[in-house]
């Protein structure tokens, strides 16, 4: 899933100097269309502000009626403009020109990937790297100045909040969360405080929960030692995970993958040793640069 | 609700939040319907995360062309998605309006840079 790419289409629909205003019900036609499909539209008129145009390829389109419009005021711009007249086109023909433009210039469909993945509060977070250890699918790193960061954004499992969970300061948030404060409100002090928020990592992957899974897959085994069936052993760990999935909102196909406590611990090490190791570079590179002179000093 | 702390010539930008639902549809729809009625210049996105994800160059163009009124969900996940994408929004030039529990009436009268009639839904 090419995440990380910018987007290189934006719609204009242009009301300003020689072109006439859209019909108010194509307008809005036209702009809920073109979002549900997945575009930026601006709709310009005389006087107006709006944000400049970046590099990407534009498409202006209005009710020219003869004209054109006047070319977009950034000096510089290098990027592909098209203008079409949609003179008398409904909502939905507006949306068909664009779908053809944006074939036309190959550049891929919006919209192909959902955007669920965490977005750390940088104020609140401590750099403990707990959620980089728990988490299983490499979405966290650690960028060039050994803060925490997201970096895989796609490998993050759609509807899954459960790093938040383990996050001691709330700091992180998926904007997307039915409730808060994961879905970005602000954190209040009882939040902290708040089972259903805050879960330890060891009280999830290695204390009661396993404890629990434990005895009950001794109890499981007595059960099944005659059939040595692997798959009631697995629905017997779906039914005890069950409680907890309910509680913390967390899919069944996270729940059941979740690492073991020393999986965690190692994970925890390798973090800290790369860690250690960048800070140790980053301070070979400090020593190794010549001492200050007395014209440093200003002296 | 009073007038936005934001000069005059503030940009407007709407965030459609179309790959979920999690904005109330109807505050969604009242917000685009009096932006698309009013006489205003504005810029609506689809999606802000989605375009956070990619590190879509215009979140830089957004948050460095000056004051700017951003209607989407809550400031602190807006922030972070800014942030994300390197292109952080500097505090004091923006007012971000949140569809997840504000009215749409409310949101439009302060985004608005100048009060336009509305002549209802489309």
């Amino acid at each position: 899933m090419p995440v990380l790419a910018p987007a290189a289409l934006r719609v204009v629909l242009y009301e300003g100097e020689g072109s006439a205003p859209l019909d108010p019900g194509q307008r809005l036609a036209a702009l809920a269309a073109l979002l549900a499909a997945g575009y930026q539209v601006t709709r310009v008129v005389a006087g107006g502000i709006v944000t400049p145009p970046d590099s990407g390829s534009l498409l202006v389109l209005g009710q020219f009626q003869g004209g054109s419009p006047p070319p977009p005021a950034e000096e510089g711009r290098d990027g592909h403009l098209e203008v079409r007249d949609v003179t008398g086109s409904s909502g939905a023909r507006i949306v068909e020109i664009v779908e053809e433009v944006r074939t036309g210039l190959g550049v891929e469909s919006p919209g192909s990937w959902t955007p669920w993945f965490p977005v750390i509060d940088y104020e609140r977070c401590t750099n403990c790297m707990q959620c980089l250890s728990f988490c299983l699918f490499d979405v966290y790193g650690v960028n060039g100045a050994s803060e925490l960061t997201v970096q895989n954004q796609s490998n993050c499992k759609t509807s899954c909040p459960a790093c938040s969970r383990v996050c001691p300061e709330a700091a992180i948030m998926f904007p997307k969360y039915k409730q808060g404060p994961i879905n970005g409100d602000v954190v209040r002090p009882e939040d902290l405080q708040s089972e259903s928020m805050k879960v330890d990592i060891s009280a999830l992957l290695g204390g009661d929960i396993y404890a629990s899974l434990r005895q009950r897959q001794k109890t499981a085994r007595k059960r099944f030692s005659t059939e040595r069936d692997e798959s009631k052993a697995l629905l017997e760990r779906k039914r005890c995970l069950k409680k907890l999935q309910e509680k913390l909102d967390i899919p069944d196909e996270v729940l059941m993958t979740l690492p073991s406590v020393g999986d965690i611990q190692d994970r925890a090490r390798r973090a800290k040793e790369k860690h250690a190791k960048r800070m140790a570079r980053s301070q070979t590179v400090q020593d190794q640069k010549p001492a200050p002179s007395a014209d440093d000093w200003g002296i | 609700m009073g007038r936005t702390s934001q000069p005059e010539d503030a940009r407007v930008v709407y965030c459609n939040c179309t790959y979920a639902k999690v904005v109330p549809e109807d505050v969604k729809t009242e917000v685009l319907t009096r932006l698309s009625q009013s006489g205003a210049a504005f810029d609506a996105v689809a999606d802000l995360c989605e375009m956070s994800a990619r590190k879509d160059p215009a979140l830089e163009r957004i948050a460095a062309a000056g004051p700017v009124r951003i209607i989407a969900c809550y400031p602190r996940a807006v922030h972070g998605l800014f942030r994300a994408a390197q292109a952080p929004l500097a505090g004091e030039q923006v007012e971000i309006f949140n569809m997840r529990v504000a009215a749409a009436v409310d949101i439009v009268r302060k985004a608005l840079p100048v009060a336009v009639p509305v002549k209802g839904k489309a």
